[in-house]
């Protein structure tokens, strides 16, 4: 056991902030109250190859370990969870999916690009029927001479209004299947942008696919491959998720603790007051527990071990801490706190979402249960 | 013991209930994309009595006591928070002000119109550096001659900005402090002087207004004292223990409205072939959430009789709003959680409402006051005396 950062990934921590201090935290309220997608961020990112932020360098990206890479998250979301979400998807969903499941020729064509942000990827898997039980998706890939055309609608597709490239999950004759579909092929339509509590800044859209036809070559994996792909990048992604969590958790302590340090009621600052105390303390109890289940989550990635468990357990307890942390520390601002013109408020809002998306926490919950009674015979369905 | 509501009582909440679905459901998604007052809605609840529904009806009002206007609050925050605020901070804080403390006149010449929502109310307390604190308002009133002259500004008023007839905090002796230094003044808008600042982005409850409230030498007759000079601290905390309860009876309200929408929601959704209604995770969430709310209904009626039957109220008052706050944010939490994204987006009242929600464990004296509240009044009876 060793807890400590490498000198490397304390490098890239500092780099990280830098540049979500210079580059994301400014502009974080315009990209909420706009419901801007963070298209300047994502160009800035790229330079410092952010989007390739866990791809070998032979496709132009960073090449950082998980542990790193979930320290961007991280680090993004403590200032802007819309722009962290946003990157999460592009690189924990869909890039890495290609990295993972792609053929040389696919990783080739189109990983670089993505590094490079001139495709951002998205993730398309949730339909109006299909939401948690997401097996049960109507979106069909009929096979058809050289391909598949595909038929369906896709709903609350992360990135859908900015990417280039669709990932997108279909029932084919051999069972649930993955291909890649590209912006502006015939047949693919992107529809309507939700307008949601938080994340304002993430481009969620409906997907029409009618008539849609995609080639053989861009099938990923081999049909009936698509819900193994799916899982992987869905556990990928909960642990992605649960670093974007313990950011804004961490920082919504920050602000708080700074506020209750120069408040002033009773003739003292409110830090002063044991329930403004238990506050914060209770808040950075559960920050700190969900620091190293995160980091830990992180580290597994990169073992290549099997994730389901702990990414479940990770994303469950990350929504948790974020929910309670962010409302804890809204309390401590009391009306500023309800404030649209403090960062709270936004803060709350956006943490919201982590009990829904990426699965929502009931979920998580069979996952963890179904791996306790694996030993006992048990089986559990959801 | 009786449980039962009086005829009268049940004959008013058909009458609410009725016009929130009607009148209030409709508009309340708009009111809170445009951020607006619902000012029609109010005019049409002056029409039928219910801007004064606990006042005597020698008053103008509609002589439904307080459990009657718990009902009315209940029935409003089921529909419409952001209406529920308006009409909270018009009769159960602006007008309740001037219903307690007024002098006959006063009330002639005030309660009267307000009763009757031909004027609206508001009660104007608290300062930038005197939230929780509100002992600590610099607000000045300076005697001259037959007049006081009002020099301050006070942030955070709900209904300040529009408000006919506001009830407004100064202090009159600073060498005193809050006991015996603060006065309640009622003060007419457009008195000379008395301006509205700037105007609130809050997170919810956008179709209330909550704005900053400027006095510059602002001249008040001797006569718009409200109670006795240097009794402004009790005045208010007489008229906050009333606030309290309703407003639990509002988040009781919208606590009542998650239950139903969830229990619907769990109805119609299937996923993994079956309505959710059959999960033990949903059954388990619906179960917690009818409990509190079925306990939370009985505190507030409970204290809404002690109230009617002139009985001390103030520590149940608190726990009314701390308890009924913390019992709504948690069954629209859930209420979201069981709709999952479409618990997450703006198309659906149940994002408003979480955002509405979140409001209710801060204003009216956060909850970390109530909680302040309720120890001081059980320690008290042990001989031990808390402060803040």
């Amino acid at each position: 056991m060793d807890f400590t950062l490498s000198e490397e990934q304390q490098m890239f921590r500092a780099m990280f902030r830098d540049f979500s201090a210079k580059e994301v935290a400014p502009g974080a309220e315009e990209i909420d109250h706009e419901e801007k997608p963070p298209l300047d961020v994502l160009r800035k990112a790229a330079n410092q190859g952010f989007l390739g932020a866990t791809l070998p360098e032979d496709y132009f990206g960073a090449e950082l370990d998980f542990v790193s890479y979930a320290m961007l998250i991280e680090t993004l979301a403590g200032d802007c969870m819309s722009t962290a979400v946003t990157l999460a998807t592009h690189v924990s969903l869909v890039a890495m999916s290609i990295l993972g499941h792609g053929t040389d020729t696919q990783k080739e064509e189109w990983l670089p690009p993505m590094a490079a942000g001139e495709m951002i990827g998205c993730f398309a898997l949730t339909e109006p029927d299909a939401g948690s039980d997401a097996m049960a998706l109507q979106t069909h890939a009929a096979p058809d001479g050289d391909g598949y055309v595909l038929d369906g609608v896709k709903t609350w597709v992360a990135n859908g209004g900015i990417a280039g490239l669709f990932l997108v999950f279909a029932a084919a004759p051999g069972g649930i299947t993955a291909f890649v579909v590209e912006k502006d092929v015939p047949g693919l339509t992107v529809g309507y942008r939700e307008p949601t509590l938080g994340l304002r800044g993430v481009a969620i859209n409906t997907l029409y696919l009618e008539d849609c036809h995609v080639p053989a070559a861009n099938r990923l994996g081999e049909e009936g491959e698509g819900w193994d792909i799916a899982q992987r990048a869905l556990d990928r992604m909960a642990i992605t998720l649960g670093a974007a969590g313990l950011g804004v958790a961490q920082a919504a302590v920050d602000v708080a603790a700074q506020f209750a340090s120069e408040r002033v009621q009773f003739g003292v600052p409110i830090a002063k007051k044991q329930a403004i105390q238990n506050h914060l303390a209770d808040s950075l109890i559960e920050v700190e527990a969900l620091r190293y289940l995160v980091y830990h989550g992180a580290w597994l990635v990169d073992q290549e071990s099997d994730l389901t468990f702990d990414a479940a357990v990770v994303k469950a307890f990350a929504a948790r801490v974020a929910r309670s942390v962010t409302n804890r520390m809204l309390q401590v601002m009391g009306g500023y706190g309800y404030m649209e013109d403090y960062p709270m408020a936004r803060k709350y809002r956006d943490a919201r979402a982590l009990g829904i998306i990426g699965g929502p926490t009931e979920l998580q919950q069979v996952t963890v249960a179904q791996w306790i009674m694996a030993s006992k015979d048990v089986e559990i369905a959801p | 013991m009786d449980f039962t509501f009086a005829p009268e009582h049940i004959a008013l909440r058909r009458l609410v209930r009725e016009f929130a679905e009607n009148e209030m459901a409709p508009l309340a998604m708009e009111i809170d994309r445009e951020g607006r007052v619902p000012f029609e809605t109010l005019r049409k609840m002056a029409k039928i009595g219910l801007l004064g529904v606990c006042f005597p009806q020698k008053y103008g009002g509609m002589g439904a006591g307080e459990t009657g206007y718990c009902i009315l609050m209940e029935e409003l925050g089921r529909v419409c928070t952001s209406t529920a605020t308006n009409v909270g901070a018009h009769i159960g804080i602006g007008a309740m002000s001037i219903y307690l403390d007024g002098t006959e006149e006063q009330k002639q010449k005030y309660l009267m119109p307000l009763a009757r929502g031909e004027k609206l109310g508001a009660f104007v307390l608290t300062e930038a550096d005197a939230g929780s604190d509100a002992a600590a308002i610099r607000t000045r009133a300076v005697r001259d001659g037959n007049e006081w002259v009002l020099n301050g500004t006070k942030t955070f008023n709900t209904n300040g900005s529009f408000a006919d007839v506001v009830t407004v905090m100064a202090v009159t002796d600073p060498t005193l402090g809050a006991r015996g230094g603060m006065t309640a003044f009622i003060v007419e808008a457009g008195t000379p002087g008395f301006k509205v600042g700037t105007h609130e982005n809050k997170m919810g409850i956008r179709g209330s207004s909550t704005a900053e409230l400027i006095f510059e030498d602002v001249r008040v007759p001797h006569e718009n004292v409200l109670g006795k000079v240097g009794e402004g601290f009790i005045s208010f905390m007489k008229t906050l223990d009333m606030g309290r309860l309703t407003l639990g009876a509002a988040c009781l309200g919208g606590a009542q409205a998650a239950l139903e929408t969830s229990v619907h929601w769990a109805k119609t959704r299937k996923q993994f072939g079956v309505a959710l209604a059959h999960k033990q995770s949903v059954q388990w969430m619906i179960a917690d959430m009818a409990t509190e709310v079925e306990a939370l209904r009985s505190l507030v009626y409970r204290v809404a009789w002690l109230v009617d039957t002139g009985q001390p109220f103030t520590q149940l008052a608190a726990m009314c709003k701390m308890y009924g706050s913390e019992v709504a944010s948690r069954a629209i939490d859930v209420a979201l959680q069981i709709h999952g994204g479409l618990g997450y987006s703006r198309d659906f009242p149940i994002e408003r409402n979480f955002r509405d929600a979140r409001i209710s464990e801060i204003f009216e004296g956060t909850n970390e006051i109530q909680r302040i509240v309720i120890a001081s009044n059980i320690f008290r009876q042990h001989g031990v005396r808390i402060r803040p």
